[in-house]
């Protein structure tokens, strides 16, 4: 399995033409303590770059990016009863929904671990 | 190309408020604010929220405007346009006011304390150069107006913030809310004044503090050296207030609505409601015997998605008003908000849609505050 990230600061982790998606651990610190977390209906479909889900915190509400195109085959619905586990645990229990890619050659825009570090320590 | 073009237009400076490098000393994450670098958190709005509930919070509000005014009959002057009545006001006491426009608009809230000088007017920081231009076109050129900007403004907030005052700056548990006066701080060879009022905008019990700039540091660290007190930053000064049924300037309250729809009737003053004779008075006075057709209330909301400001509320398809302030309420520990409803749809209880994403969900209008306040008001059993 490999994991890319985005400039939005959105993980996806791949697995074949399946991948789970969240946001990332500097992006929850960024956002503060999260109240309510939107995630998209299994059989959406999603637009690399469009609006997937929603999250907020107790000043505002910010919008989860598709990493890349595809079917969700699932939305994480522990978010629903407790959005607090985006802070606690963003790049694990906290995924956001899980998806099948329309296009695999999508990934390759996108940053590995250590670009991804670079690029927030450049913020 | 037009004439405008060919003015380069400066860039607009953010401004470092006194407290600057202190707020970032103690991990402040800062952004800016009505032209300044404030602190928007420290450890977390959550729990720099609660912490305030159950103890005491430091807030740096120095961006508010702090003016003096003075001369002869400011007090009546000021009257013109605002609907307290304020020549009544007797020295230490403070009253919370609204500057009004012309057409009874509101342009500003404010708190205005008669001391020996003469009036004591803070204003928001966002709103405080308009409101002093204002202030200026429309007072008596007798009427001084002093910006004091020389000066910081701390508040202390919470059920312990007397406790924790009352070690630095002895005496100040003898004010009861709304009341303010002067008090020395510092060593007994070289003491400070600090004018202190007892009041502040979260629904808690607190104190509002002025001292001049250059001890702004110093008397933020003697605060915040005890027990029951931690920096607290803007992000939870909004959710303490929104909990509070406090309405947000710029927001709750624009010069679209009069006195009587922002539901601050309370601010029209007994005397001034049969005199008149301020701006805007015939219509806030209809509006008092009539009733406004549209009214700022507070909105419990349904479920766990907050409501913020913007939405759309409707009662049925048609859209009967709109959310002027909304979040998450840590202490409600669920969403809350404030919004102007039209009349017809605004009695506690009404029960309508805000739309939210192109979703529903049901909103109903309640009561404020959504937190009980804690003031410590005299002659109450506390």
């Amino acid at each position: 399995m490999t994991r890319y990230f985005t400039e939005d600061h959105e993980w996806i982790e791949v697995d074949g033409d399946s991948a789970t998606v969240g946001i990332t651990d500097y992006a929850q610190s960024q956002l503060g303590d999260i109240v309510f977390a939107e995630v998209p209906a299994t059989g959406a479909t999603l637009k690399k770059g469009g609006d997937a889900a929603v999250v907020e915190s107790v000043k505002a509400a910010s919008d989860v990016y598709a990493p890349v195109s595809g079917t969700v085959i699932e939305g994480n619905d522990a978010l629903e009863g407790d959005p607090a586990l985006v802070n606690n645990d963003p790049e694990g229990e906290g995924w956001f929904f899980k998806i099948t890619l329309s296009d695999t050659s999508e990934l390759d825009s996108l940053m590995d671990a250590a670009a991804y570090k670079a690029f927030v320590d450049g913020l | 190309m037009s004439e405008e073009d060919e003015f380069e237009l400066e860039p607009i400076e953010i401004l470092e408020l006194p407290l600057d490098a202190w707020h970032r000393d103690k991990g402040a994450r800062m952004v800016e604010f009505a032209g300044y670098h404030m602190p928007i958190q420290y450890e977390g709005i959550m729990a720099e929220h609660i912490w305030t509930r159950e103890n005491a919070g430091l807030f740096d509000v120095s961006h508010m405007g702090q003016l003096m005014l003075t001369g002869d009959g400011a007090a009546e002057a000021l009257e013109a346009m605002v609907p307290g009545d304020i020549s009544a006001l007797k020295e230490g006491k403070m009253r919370y006011s609204l500057l009004l426009d012309e057409d009874g608009g509101v342009l500003d809230d404010m708190m205005i304390t008669a001391v020996p000088m003469g009036l004591y007017v803070v204003v928001n920081g966002a709103v405080k150069w308009d409101d002093m231009g204002y202030l200026r076109e429309h007072l008596p050129d007798e009427i001084t107006i002093n910006h004091m900007d020389d000066r910081a403004l701390l508040a202390l907030q919470g059920p312990k913030a007397v406790d924790a005052l009352v070690r630095v700056v002895p005496g100040v548990d003898a004010l009861y809310f709304m009341e303010a006066g002067s008090f020395f701080w510092g060593p007994k060879t070289d003491p400070e004044p600090l004018w202190i009022s007892r009041s502040g905008y979260t629904g808690e019990d607190g104190f509002e503090i002025s001292v001049p700039a250059a001890h702004a540091k110093a008397l933020a660290d003697q605060i915040c050296a005890q027990p029951e007190v931690k920096p607290i930053g803007l992000g939870a000064r909004d959710s303490l207030r929104l909990e509070a049924g406090l309405p947000l300037y710029g927001h709750d309250m624009n010069p679209e609505f009069d006195p009587v729809e922002a539901s601050a009737a309370f601010a029209v003053s007994k005397r001034r409601r049969a005199e008149g004779g301020f701006f805007g008075s015939d219509r806030i006075l209809n509006a008092l015997a009539n009733g406004p057709a549209r009214k700022l209330v507070g909105l419990s909301v349904e479920g766990k998605m907050p409501v913020r400001e913007g939405a759309p509320v409707f009662a049925g398809d048609a859209q009967v008003g709109v959310i002027t302030s909304g979040g998450f309420g840590p202490s409600v520990g669920a969403p809350i908000a404030m919004g102007y409803i039209d009349a017809g749809h605004n009695a506690v209880g009404s029960t309508l849609k805000a739309e939210v994403r192109g979703k529903r969900v049901s909103v109903t209008v309640t009561s404020l505050p959504f937190v009980p306040h804690h003031y410590h008001r005299k002659g109450a059993h506390t």
